[in-house]
């Protein structure tokens, strides 16, 4: 059985999806990666929950501006046409559906769109929500960045989930290492399946009735301006 | 003369309360404001409520107030990180009480505190165990949650440069909270790199106008920007 693609190769198939002109805010872990497959010459604005748009690449050696992280608290840079403001302000493009596309990571998501990726609600966890409640419901495009399947070997995608929630009927797609789906009516449609998967197996996994949209064209969602 | 200018960071915190509620700026240690940390626990005061969005990185500025064992509850979005030890062993061990608030709805209530408004219906955690107990409003056909002000006694924030009158600029993204905590606290207390001459801001970049402030100090904390080239910088991350 295929392992499926890589977090690169996938993050390389997330980033083709993004139109020119369109703000994107990367979530903290996988989605990060993303930024380092952006086509070259396109321009695409990534935003920062902590106040810029316009975020660059990480610095070179011995250039390190402490006061420059993303959101993650690593160091970056700042690109021309860079803005900074104040957190009320980055919320308010977050919350005021500003924004083009964000891409979050996943513990579930349900065939309905709903989002959990914040606790696990296990005893000793500890919680941290961050900005993502605030971007599931905020962003015009909500994406989930993901494994299939978790180290266990149980899916990740659900018919309802199980952890606390992030965010209620607000995923639109989920890019997997072993298929594309988007959520339509309620229910998820396979858009794109990597080489070595099959529909039937990504039924079989995820326990959920997969609609077969592989021979439809996928619809660019995202404005661009 | 109007003269907000004190001396050192002993005087600029002079007067905190036992039991106050207070504000500390930053995003992971970008515009944290260590020095006035550092102040605050020589200074001694304890049952702290702090607001703030983190709960500290290593074992310097706000994770070694928590590690004092002089806070007694946080309000904050993102207290779990690689690094937060500190924070993690004292809410294991039962030390210190949290309210974990999205990030976007602890900025807007914030927000709210400082221009007077007495709260905001927000979509942000409809459905979600952040609902619980809060009054839902179906707006234009989409519900929502009604959030409350978030005052502080004070609030400690860094920025980059002021003049005695309070005017502050930042720098990049260690702005974050720093506008807004400034207006919702009773007293607001800044450290700065560097104090300058009334004038000597330009009005139309001042980020944070004076009557938001009410303490100023200059500390220094970038002798990388001085040094030139980043030199050393690393080192304050």
């Amino acid at each position: 059985m295929s392992p499926g693609i890589d977090r690169r190769t996938l993050a390389a198939r997330i980033a083709r999806d993004i139109p020119e002109g369109s703000v994107v805010n990367l979530g903290i872990g996988a989605p990060t990666l993303i930024a380092d497959y952006l086509p070259e010459g396109l321009e695409i604005i990534l935003h920062t929950e902590n106040g810029m748009l316009g975020m660059g690449p990480a610095p070179q050696a011995g250039r390190v501006d402490p006061d420059l992280l993303n959101a993650g608290k690593q160091p970056v840079t700042e690109l021309p046409g860079a803005a900074y403001f104040h957190h009320a302000d980055s919320f308010a493009m977050m919350r005021g559906g500003h924004l083009d596309i964000c891409v979050l990571g996943a513990f579930q998501v349900s065939e309905t769109g709903d989002l959990a990726n914040w606790h696990t609600g296990g005893p000793g966890a500890i919680p941290a929500v961050g900005g993502a409640m605030d971007l599931a419901i905020g962003a015009k495009n909500v994406y989930v960045m993901t494994d299939l399947l978790t180290r266990d070997g149980v899916s990740k995608l659900v018919a309802e989930c199980t952890y606390p929630l992030t965010g209620v009927r607000c995923v639109s797609r989920i890019y997997t290492d072993r298929a594309v789906f988007d959520v339509v009516d309620g229910g998820l449609e396979v858009s794109e399946v990597f080489a070595g998967s099959s529909l039937e197996e990504l039924r079989d996994l995820t326990g959920l009735a997969l609609r077969d949209a592989t021979g439809t064209p996928s619809v660019t969602s995202g404005r661009t301006s | 003369m109007i003269d907000r200018v004190r001396a050192d960071t002993a005087e600029a915190v002079a007067g905190i309360e036992d039991g106050s509620t207070v504000m500390i700026g930053g995003f992971g240690r970008a515009g944290q404001p260590v020095e006035l940390i550092d102040a605050l626990l020589e200074q001694g005061a304890t049952d702290l409520t702090v607001v703030s969005n983190n709960a500290g990185n290593g074992d310097v500025g706000l994770a070694a107030l928590i590690g004092s064992g002089r806070v007694q509850r946080i309000v904050c979005s993102f207290p779990r990180q690689s690094d937060s030890y500190v924070f993690d062993a004292r809410y294991r061990a039962g030390g210190i009480e949290l309210e974990l608030v999205p990030q976007g709805n602890l900025a807007e209530r914030i927000r709210a505190a400082g221009a007077g408004i007495g709260g905001f219906y927000t979509p942000t955690g409809v459905g979600t165990l952040v609902a619980e107990g809060k009054e839902v409003r179906t707006i234009d056909g989409r519900d929502h949650l009604l959030e409350l002000p978030l005052r502080a006694d004070y609030a400690l924030i860094s920025a980059f440069k002021a003049d005695r009158w309070g005017n502050l600029v930042y720098r990049k993204t260690a702005r974050n909270f720093g506008p807004i905590m400034a207006a919702a606290a009773r007293t607001t207390i800044v450290q700065v790199d560097e104090v300058v001459e009334l004038g000597a801001l330009d009005p139309e970049t001042v980020v944070t106008p004076g009557i938001f402030v009410d303490r100023v100090v200059a500390v220094g904390e970038r002798a990388w920007l001085e040094a030139g080239e980043f030199v050393g910088a690393e080192s304050a991350l």
